[in-house]
Order: structure tokens, then C-alpha cells, then sequence
């Protein structure tokens, strides 16, 4: 992977000028590939960073695979993250879950799209124990809905909060100025 | 003798509920910021905690979809306190991948100066508060001291002490005022004697080291599975730092260690903060001997607001000034999600942007966030008093916290 | 001695001054503020009081974690939504007399902040009597606040403050739940007859512009 690691750095260093949509998929894409075509719907390759569409029932499936496979060994889930689209558009929101490999230092984004009607998805917090946190803020703040989470409260708004406050439909100043009464 | 109880002493056979829960509030001296910590407790010993945030939630990430680029350069400051520079530079790094710039190279030599610097401010913060709440409150003056003379370095530089905003997209704000390596130098040189003082201080100091070795375990697996990064990872004995395995701004090419220490509690971590101080240090001596000169901004007009002097002489250079700043540049489509080695950790910011001016999301993965969710692990089984240790350990900043 | 003997053949036996300058100079040569520190303004607070700007040097030489024991609230940072029943909690529990300092753009009106999750201004919540701007305020900048409440205190008289009656405390309502005026709903009208506070004293620094 060492050549995958040259890639990404140069990159990081100095970006080319083109997101590159190169011919020739990185290794990492390679192995994805080849070992389970059907699970990676899409695969993107930008900004020297790989991004995988998965649907979302295999999601767990597919995040415990990536934790203990050898060519992947994806052990560390650096940042689980929610997007709102837009009202309008379908599908609604995308989960992004970035991984990261300890050992072998390359790096994967995993997306999975969610409609507007159903934003469920399984939780990861048995294959990362770190996700229950990240969990929690996007269901605080988007209003995704974690299936099996042990504990899916809020986290960073009060408890009382009507709303989900990082949906584009929110008002940015909220619906009522704060008083104490 | 016989263990016969006189008959006014009855034995009481059911357990005593001896367990008490307590807030540790928001309002606590020792907890580093607005946190609240649920404490199940029996006696002094913490049967289980529960940390509670969200007192200092400010809605950031709304923001930044209200402004164009250039202005959330502003917001992130406030993000981390303690390290606002690294905060920038995850921004305008994640900025510069979306639209391809092109950084020169005495823009890259500033920004690793610049924060280094700041990294060695961030960890002089978390020596005297950690010490403070321990009980040595002598290292919190001398700590401050040493962070006046950074923070007087990069007010020259930038402005401002706490919120410099000093990286755009696509450079520096300007360039270096002069006679600022003179200054650096200075503070090069006196820097290692108060390194060496906290250590006379502390290190040595058996009261410092049995409240704090064997006080909040966690292993290397333990480390990985929660997320933790930074410091506290390399605690552990795990060897991982962003600026090997994913470098930026140059750092490929600097001549640093990366400390790692295998004891995994508050020690340890102290251990590693320590020297990664001195690393910082070396760092720092390099990047001041590479300085040459050259332009701070990358050439790309659309993006990067002129010079004043062209501005103020050429035609084309207003037109791109008032542009950008009244109308902001649109970046193209795409996402990316761009880590750093903060002083914290790995501080990784997710941008997706839409084609337009704004930002579509910004999501920022702080470090803190991450590493204090690791802390009911981390006290189990320990008293009242070493929580305050452990905190102080994870060095926990709530601005990043509650974003 | 030299300056003990020259005080004792200058000055009298007995001296006397009013009241109000006695007490006004104990209580503004030892405000001791209650660690109220939210985000980036309380690290420049904690600047403030290390040793190259000094705050102890004006008499807040402690700062008290214990709102019971604190004389002013230094209300540096952002206050969220989540923490404004907090905030107004622990002056509550501040015995009188309490002042109040907002330090920094986001306390005193929301600063950078213009959404739904920040107070617009702790006074809101709290009556200040110091406002400093900034973002975050230098450590001078503090230190020069201080100074101007001790100028505020110093002009105040002993008979304007007056604890909540026993009946009226006897009967309050919740903490958090009070309204922005600070006056028990239940009393309005021993509110309507009482003296106005002393935070509505002009100072010479509040010399207002013609609006």
C-alpha cells in the first residue's frame, strides 16, 4: 500500500488541478473490486480520496468486513457524519462514515443514502465503539434515526428541543428569540 | 475473644444503599469548560460516569452554510481555543483540496512555523490547567508566562492573540512583519530552560506521579475502538500521527519523532504531551532555517484577494477584490474530508460543496469530541479526585466539544 | 517607622468619614469573581490573571469556585441555550452584594453568533453592570473593567441595596423562571415602591450620547 500512501500524500501536498477521476482505480478500489463487486454500487475516486455508495441494509455487514479483512483493515472510524440535501431532493440525506487503517494508513469514505420518509439505518457502535457518540449528534442534529443504538438521545441540544437544528429547514436564528419565562 | 455482640447491637443483614448519584455541574472549576459529568458514586469511588454536553453548543455548523468561504475562516477560531490556528489550517486545507490550489512554498514553511507554535501554546495551556487541578499551581504561572511570549509572537503576525484567523484559502493573510525571526529566535532560545523547569517541577515530583501513574487505563485496542487519536492514542503505545501517515503543508519533509509511550494512563499521556513539546520545538528551529523568500499567496486572482498596493493601482486587481468579497468564488462540486494533527488529535474537517459560494455541509470531527466519550472507560473504578485527572489528561476543550 | 511617625503627628486621634466611602472601599478592593468561565474569553481571563497582566493587584485575588462566596460574575463566553437556566441559577445563588460583568462580544450581545443556539446578549438572563467588547477582549481590557466597576461601586450607597425581603424569599419562585427584570412576580407591588437599584446609576463612563 505503500504506493497508495504516496498518492494520498502528494495530493494532500499539492492538489492537482482536476478532481481526478483517474482511469486507473487506486489499489484500494482494485481490492474493493475484486473481492466483493456486488456490495460497491459506486465508487468514486476524488480529490485522491475514495468514496464508496453502499445501499444502506448491507451497511453493517459491510463495515464489519472492512474492520477485519486483511487487505482492508479498516479499524478506526474517524468521523461518522450527516448531509442534508435539501427538502426537495431524493434521496434526503447521506451518512458518511470515514474510516481509517491503522495499520496499513489508507483512508475510505462510505456513504449511504437515506430518504426523507425513512431515515433509518443500522447502527456500527458493535464493529466501532466510538460511533455511539457520533451517532448520537446526527440523530440530534439531522434527525437520522439509528436502529439497535444502545442509548439514541440527544447530545448537544437541550432535551427538550423541538426539531432537528442542521436540517436546511431549520431557521438559522431558530423559531423564537430566548427568554427565561 | 468471642465475637459475641452485646444485645443492644443488632446486626443489619441487608446491604446499606451507599450509592449516591452527584452532578459534577457545568459550573466546576476543574472540569475544563461547561461539561457535567453524572457521577454514580460509592463513597468516593466513581461505580460509573456519565459525561453530559452540550452547554456550549453554538450551532457552528449551521453557520458555516450561511457564509461564504472566506468569512467561516473567522468561525473556526472560536471552534478549539486553545489551538485556533490548527483550526484554520483544517479549513483552508480542506478549501485549497476542493479547488485545487496550488500552496507556495514559504506559505507551507509559515503555516508549519505558525503551528507548531501554536501547538506548543495549546500544550502549555493543558501543562498549567492539568497541574492546577492537581494541585501544583506554581506551573500554571510559569506555563502562562511561556504562552504570553508565543502569544505575543503570533499577534504580530496576525493580530490577534486568541483568534487569529491567520490563514486564507489559498496563503497567508500577509506575510511575516519584520523582524519576527529575530523574535521567534529569541523564544527558541529561551524555550528549553522552562521545558526543563516544569519538569523539575513536575516530573520528579512523587506527589505528581502517584496521582497520576495508574490512574486512568486504557489499552492500545480500547484506544482504537473509541476513537481516540492525538496524544492519547500514542499513550497507548500506538504509533500514529497524521503528520507521517497523511502529511500536509510540507511536514514530509521535516526531521521530528513521533513520542510514544506504552503505560497508556495519565502519565504516559503526560509523558507523551512533554515531548511533544521539544518536538515542536525542533520543528519550529527547522522550519525558521528554511524560511526563504517568496510570494504567501498561491497565484490564483479569483481566489485570493490581491495586494493592497495592486489593488489600489490596477483595474483588474479591484475587480477581483470587490468579487470576491462582495460575491465570494464558487468552488466546484465535490466533498472531501481533509484530517490534521491537531494539538488534540486528529482534527478532520468534512466539506461538501455544491458548486455554489457557501458551503453546502462542514462538519468539523474535533478531536475532544471523540476522546472525551472514551471517558467512561477510562474511570471506572477510580475516586472523584482522579476524574479530575483523567480530564485534565484527555485535555478536553468544550468550544470543540459542542461545536 | 519614619511613616508611622509622620501619620501620627499629622493626622488626628479619631478620623471620620461617611459610611458609604468606608464600606464602598472595602467592597471594591476585594471583588473576588466566581470562575464563570464559558469559552475563548475565559482563557483570556485566566491571561488576565497570570502573572504578566496581573488581576490580583486590584483586589481579586481569588477566584472563588463557590458562587456563595463570590462578590462579581465574570460572564466570559458564549452562553448557550442549554447553559442560560444555569447561569441564571448560579447568580441566584450570589449572596448581595453582586455584580456583574459581560465580558466579550458574545456576552454582551451574541457576538459572531447570530443563530438559534446563543443568547443574544446575557442580559437577558442577568443585569450586568459592565459591558466589555472584544472577541475575545484583551487581558487590559479586563482588568480596565474591573476598574470601571470599582469606579460604579465606589459611588454607590449602602441604603440602595436591599436583600429580598424574608416573605417575599419565603414564597420565590424557582430559580430560571424569574422574568429578564429580576422582580418577583408575586411582588409586584413592594417592587413598584422600592428604590431603583444601583445599576441604573449613571457613571461618569456612561455618559450618553445624545440618541
Amino acid at each position: 500500500m505503500s504506493k497508495e500512501l504516496e498518492n494520498k500524500g502528494q495530493t494532500n501536498v499539492q492538489a492537482e488541478t482536476t478532481p481526478s477521476n483517474s482511469v486507473t482505480p487506486s489499489p484500494l478500489v482494485a481490492a474493493l473490486r475484486r473481492e466483493k463487486p456486488d456490495w460497491a454500487g459506486e465508487v468514486i475516486e476524488a480529490f485522491g480520496e475514495v468514496t464508496v455508495i453502499v445501499p444502506r441494509e448491507n451497511i453493517l455487514e459491510i463495515c464489519s468486513y472492512l474492520k477485519t479483512a486483511p487487505s482492508f483493515e479498516f479499524n478506526f472510524l474517524a468521523d461518522l457524519c450527516a448531509a442534508d440535501r435539501g427538502p426537495e431532493e431524493e434521496p434526503r440525506f447521506e451518512v458518511n462514515y470515514h474510516l481509517f487503517s491503522i495499520t496499513k494508513h489508507h483512508r475510505l469514505r462510505l456513504k449511504v443514502l437515506l430518504n426523507d420518509d425513512d431515515p433509518h439505518v443500522q447502527t456500527v457502535t458493535g464493529v466501532w465503539r466510538t460511533a455511539n457518540w457520533h451517532e448520537r449528534e446526527t440523530f440530534d442534529l439531522m434527525g437520522i434515526i439509528f436502529d439497535g443504538h444502545p442509548d439514541l438521545r440527544r447530545i448537544l441540544l437541550p432535551d427538550d428541543w423541538e426539531g432537528h437544528a442542521l436540517r436546511k429547514d431549520f431557521p438559522l436564528r431558530g423559531y423564537e428569540p430566548y427568554s427565561l419565562t | 475473644m468471642s465475637a459475641t455482640l452485646p444485645p443492644q447491637f443488632e446486626v443489619i443483614d441487608r446491604p446499606l444503599d451507599t450509592q449516591m448519584t452527584i452532578s459534577m455541574g457545568p459550573q466546576h472549576p476543574s472540569t475544563h469548560g461547561v461539561l457535567r459529568l453524572e457521577l454514580i458514586l460509592d463513597g468516593e469511588m466513581v461505580v460509573k460516569s456519565t459525561p453530559d454536553i452540550g452547554y456550549l453548543h453554538t450551532g457552528m455548523e449551521k453557520l458555516f452554510e450561511y457564509k461564504k468561504y472566506q468569512q467561516g475562516i473567522v468561525i473556526t477560531d472560536r471552534m478549539d481555543y486553545l489551538n485556533p490556528l490548527g483550526n484554520n489550517l483544517a479549513y483552508v486545507m480542506a478549501a485549497e483540496k476542493l479547488l485545487g490550489l496550488e500552496i507556495p512554498e514559504r506559505a507551507q514553511t509559515i503555516r508549519v512555523l505558525m503551528c507548531e507554535l501554536q501547538r506548543i501554546a495549546s500544550h502549555l495551556v493543558w501543562l498549567g490547567t492539568h497541574a492546577l487541578d492537581i494541585g501544583a499551581m506554581t506551573v500554571f504561572f510559569y506555563a502562562f508566562r511561556e504562552r504570553e511570549k508565543i502569544l505575543n509572537l503570533i499577534e504580530a503576525a496576525s493580530g490577534g492573540r486568541l483568534t487569529p484567523s491567520y490563514f486564507r484559502i489559498g496563503g497567508l493573510m500577509m506575510d511575516l512583519p519584520s523582524g519576527f525571526e529575530r523574535r521567534v529566535q529569541q523564544f527558541l532560545n529561551d524555550f528549553p530552560e522552562a521545558l526543563e523547569e516544569f519538569h523539575t517541577l513536575l516530573s520528579g515530583n512523587r506527589i505528581f506521579q502517584k496521582r497520576t501513574q495508574g490512574i486512568g487505563y486504557i489499552s492500545a485496542e480500547d484506544a482504537i475502538d473509541w476513537g481516540l487519536a492525538g496524544p492519547c492514542l500514542r499513550g497507548s503505545g500506538v504509533n500514529i500521527d497524521i503528520r507521517r501517515t497523511n502529511p500536509y503543508t510540507g511536514y514530509e519533509k521535516y526531521d521530528f519523532e513521533v513520542c510514544v509511550e506504552q503505560d497508556g494512563d495519565v502519565w504516559a499521556r503526560y509523558m507523551v504531551r512533554m515531548r511533544e513539546m521539544k518536538e515542536s520545538h525542533k520543528i519550529v528551529v527547522q522550519a525558521l532555517s528554511r524560511l526563504q523568500p517568496g510570494p504567501v499567496k498561491a497565484d490564483a486572482p479569483k481566489v485570493v484577494l490581491p495586494d493592497r498596493e495592486a489593488m489600489k493601482t490596477h483595474m483588474d486587481a479591484l475587480i477581483h477584490h470587490f468579487l470576491i468579497v462582495a460575491e465570494g468564488f464558487d468552488v466546484p462540486e465535490g466533498e472531501v474530508y481533509h484530517p490534521i494533527e491537531a494539538s488534540k488529535g486528529e482534527l478532520g474537517v468534512y466539506m461538501k460543496s455544491n458548486g455554489g459560494p457557501k458551503p453546502a455541509r462542514v462538519h468539523f470531527r474535533g478531536p475532544s469530541f471523540v476522546n472525551l466519550s472514551a471517558l467512561p472507560q477510562m474511570a471506572e473504578g477510580c475516586m472523584v479526585a482522579d476524574i479530575v485527572a483523567i480530564i485534565g489528561s484527555l485535555d478536553i476543550v468544550l468550544g470543540e466539544i459542542d461545536r | 517607622m519614619g511613616l508611622e511617625q509622620k501619620i501620627a503627628e499629622v493626622l488626628p486621634d479619631v478620623l471620620t468619614a461617611r459610611l458609604d466611602s468606608l464600606i464602598n472601599w472595602a467592597r471594591k478592593s476585594s471583588l473576588w469573581p466566581a470562575t464563570f468561565g464559558l469559552a475563548c474569553c475565559a482563557i483570556e481571563m485566566m491571561n488576565a490573571t497570570s502573572s504578566r497582566n496581573d488581576l490580583a493587584r486590584f483586589g481579586s485575588e481569588v477566584f472563588r469556585a463557590s458562587p456563595r462566596q463570590a462578590d462579581v460574575m465574570i460572564v466570559s463566553g458564549r452562553v448557550s441555550r442549554k447553559m442560560a437556566p444555569v447561569l441564571r441559577r448560579i447568580y441566584d445563588q450570589m449572596p448581595e452584594p453582586k455584580w456583574v460583568i459581560s465580558m466579550g462580544a458574545c456576552a454582551t450581545s451574541g457576538g459572531v453568533f447570530d443563530n438559534y443556539a446563543i443568547v443574544q446578549g446575557v442580559d437577558k438572563i442577568v443585569p450586568v453592570d459592565v459591558y466589555i467588547p472584544g472577541c475575545p477582549p484583551r487581558p487590559e481590557m479586563l482588568i480596565h473593567a474591573v476598574m470601571m466597576l470599582q469606579d460604579k461601586v465606589s459611588k454607590e450607597s449602602v441604603r440602595d441595596r436591599k436583600d429580598v425581603p424574608r416573605d417575599e424569599a419565603r414564597e420565590a419562585v424557582p430559580p430560571g423562571t424569574l422574568p429578564a427584570g429580576g422582580i418577583s412576580a408575586t411582588n409586584e407591588a413592594a417592587a413598584q415602591e422600592e428604590q431603583p437599584r444601583p445599576y441604573t446609576i449613571p457613571s461618569r463612563h456612561e455618559r450618553r450620547r445624545s440618541s
